[in-house]
């Protein structure tokens, strides 16, 4: 990254050009609108392989919370135990409580359905339905049971337009997903997963395809959406982190180093090794 | 040795081990090509041998009537050589077998990548090869003395020998293509598909016939196609349990004669070879030759097209 940033100079770029946002307000206090999901000393095992360890990590509502740290630190893995995804994967294990509004989401009889209904996930790669452009944004709102195709469009318009992808596509939304460019099928998949309108946003990496532009789109979306939902993103951007989180999370090998409010982390890091990250000094 | 001539380095080259190795190498170059050129001639040579007989049958018959012709009886005077009737009993044993293979083997492919565990899908598969295995002897006469009683106990009226009797044994014949292809081609779409639906709240029902039967769409048409040329080229099943009645009906309850049938009549037959009555099986085997190519041409290209989107 050529982006390295000391961590003396205060990084929180003031947020472009959004007079909603009461300026200042939204770092006083991070949980004033409460937590939204607790990481309760949370291992992770892929059969044999442990890839996190006693991880304890608040995330306060209506905010975003950044995950940061080295390739390979278990950034993804962490998310992806949010809506309980890693569940697909044969051998693996997690012990511990996860806590969504208080309720763990992995005691016996959680309707795993419903619970990602609540927990909307924009994956690392990005991956369009074989569809077209109209049925993969329509298509967690069908599966919800949305049957009016008035409604749908609505929903299909709005998703796009918020994921900065409406002007590209507008015109051929009966074409392949397929045929988009890959920082279009980055945004088609943020649009896809803000159909089902969910409460917790978990985005691994929504930006990594994308040209500043529509880095800089998605980053106001950002903004906008944590006055209904609470976020966590994965980034492997700095500044994208100084500039779109209210708190960030830093990872090694496994392990929740430090986690605090961006201001703080970015400006005062308490830890050698987070210093040394986001200096760009390793990682 | 201090020949000037002779740099060292070279002398290394021409040992007799080294020359020894290069022509084992060449030896076996040679062998595998030859293995390669067997095959392509003989492919060719069939290929030639069903032309110019066919050609000699169509300078006797115009081209016209075999193709349009409604009655077929080379054999018997009046001859007639209207193809028609034996396309006919092809298409009603095929269209009856799909009808059980396609849902059944679709079910089971889409059980065994779906939703099956490990375990189950290790006891299934072995009995599906186990069923590939059979031959296809026996089921013929498993048509003949299982299922024809049945047919006649539910349709009194219909024939002892056919069409319906061999669109079942064919049907559970060509089952384990379209499973084997299909599964195939299910646990081929990535689990990325699949997350990414999940993600969205959608039940395993929703992901299995909404994103995962739909992407491996093209690949399961390729199974029933390539099941359907199966069908249409089985021989020892309909031969046995179809009858031998060249008709142009679309009635399955009665006896017919498909293209292979035929065939198999007049080469056990005593049709005295070189007469156009014997020329008949070679444009007949042509006519089906081409029809289950044109099938398997599709069927690999689509799998091949298949293959290339998600590498
Ligand atoms: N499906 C899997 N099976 C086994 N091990 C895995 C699997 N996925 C990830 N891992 C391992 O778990 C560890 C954490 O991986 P993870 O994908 O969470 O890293 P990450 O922080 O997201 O990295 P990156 O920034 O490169 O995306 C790694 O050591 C990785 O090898
Ligand atoms: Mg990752």
């Amino acid at each position: 990254m050529s982006e390295a940033i000391s961590p003396r100079v205060p990084l929180r770029v003031a947020p472009r050009a959004l007079p909603r946002v009461p300026t200042g307000q939204d770092h006083e206090d991070l949980t004033k609108h409460g937590i939204k999901v607790t990481a309760a000393d949370v291992n992770f095992f892929y059969s044999e392989h442990q890839a996190l360890y006693g991880i304890n990590l608040a995330v306060p509502k209506n905010c975003v919370t950044a995950l940061i740290g080295p390739s390979g630190c278990g950034k993804s893995t962490f998310l992806r135990c949010l809506n309980r995804m890693n569940d697909m994967i044969d051998g693996t294990l997690l012990r511990g409580k996860i806590l969504l509004d208080g309720e763990d989401i992995y005691q016996r009889g959680t309707d795993v359905v419903e619970l990602r209904k609540r927990v909307g996930m924009v994956f690392q790669k990005s991956n369009p339905f074989p569809k077209t452009i109209y049925e993969n944004v329509a298509y967690g709102p069908r599966v919800a049971g949305v049957k009016k195709s008035v409604i749908l469009e609505e929903i299909v318009e709005k998703c796009l337009q918020q994921a900065a992808l409406w002007d590209e596509v507008q015109s051929r939304l009966n074409d392949s997903a397929l045929q988009l460019s890959g920082g279009q099928q980055q945004r088609l998949c943020i649009a896809r997963a803000l159909a089902t309108d969910p409460e917790v946003l978990l985005m691994d990496e929504p930006a990594s395809a994308l040209d500043p532009k529509s880095t800089a789109a998605i980053e106001d979306l950002i903004f906008e959406l944590k006055d209904t939902y609470t976020i966590v993103i994965v980034t492997h951007n700095m500044q994208q982190a100084a500039r779109v989180s209210d708190q960030t999370a830093f990872f090694y090998e496994g392990h929740l180093i430090e986690v605090g409010r961006t201001t703080d982390m970015f400006t005062h890091p308490r830890e050698k090794r987070t210093e040394d990250y986001i200096t760009g000094r390793f990682g | 040795m201090s020949n000037l001539t002779t740099a060292p380095h070279l002398s290394k080259i021409a040992l007799p081990g080294a020359k020894l190795r290069t022509y084992w190498e060449h030896c076996i170059h040679g062998i595998l090509l030859a293995c390669a050129t067997i095959s392509i001639i003989t492919t060719i040579g069939i290929v030639v041998i069903l032309l110019v007989e066919s050609l000699q049958f169509f300078r006797e018959v115009s081209i016209i009537e075999f193709l349009t012709g409604t009655k077929w009886s080379p054999l018997l005077k009046p001859q007639h050589y209207g193809i028609l009737p034996l396309f006919c009993g092809t298409f009603l044993v095929t269209a009856g077998a799909a009808p059980i293979a396609i849902p059944v083997g679709l079910g089971t492919a889409v059980f065994l990548s779906e939703y099956a565990t490990p375990w189950l899908r290790d006891v299934t598969k072995p009995v599906l090869e186990v069923l590939a295995g059979v031959p296809s002897v026996v089921f013929g006469y498993l048509a003949v003395v299982l299922v024809s009683p049945l047919i006649k106990a539910i349709f009194p009226s219909a024939d002892i020998f056919n069409a319906a009797n061999a669109s079942v044994v064919v049907g559970f014949m060509i089952l384990p293509t379209i499973v084997s292809i299909s599964e195939d081609v299910l646990r081929s779409v990535p689990r990325s598909l699949r997350e990414a639906a999940y993600a969205l709240g959608a039940t395993k029902l929703d992901v299995t016939v909404g994103v995962v039967v739909p992407a491996a769409m093209s690949g399961i048409m390729a199974s029933f196609l390539l099941a359907i040329a199966r069908a249409a080229g089985e021989t020892m099943a309909v031969t046995l349990a179809a009858g031998g009645t060249s008709k142009l009906t679309l009635n399955p309850l009665e006896s017919i004669q498909t293209m292979t049938a035929y065939i198999v009549q007049v080469v056990l037959g005593d049709t005295p070879a070189g007469t156009p009555e014997y020329r008949t099986i070679f444009a007949v085997g042509l006519a089906l030759f081409m029809s289950t190519l044109v099938l398997n041409v599709l069927a690999q290209w689509i799998l091949t097209r298949v293959r290339e989107k998600y590498e």
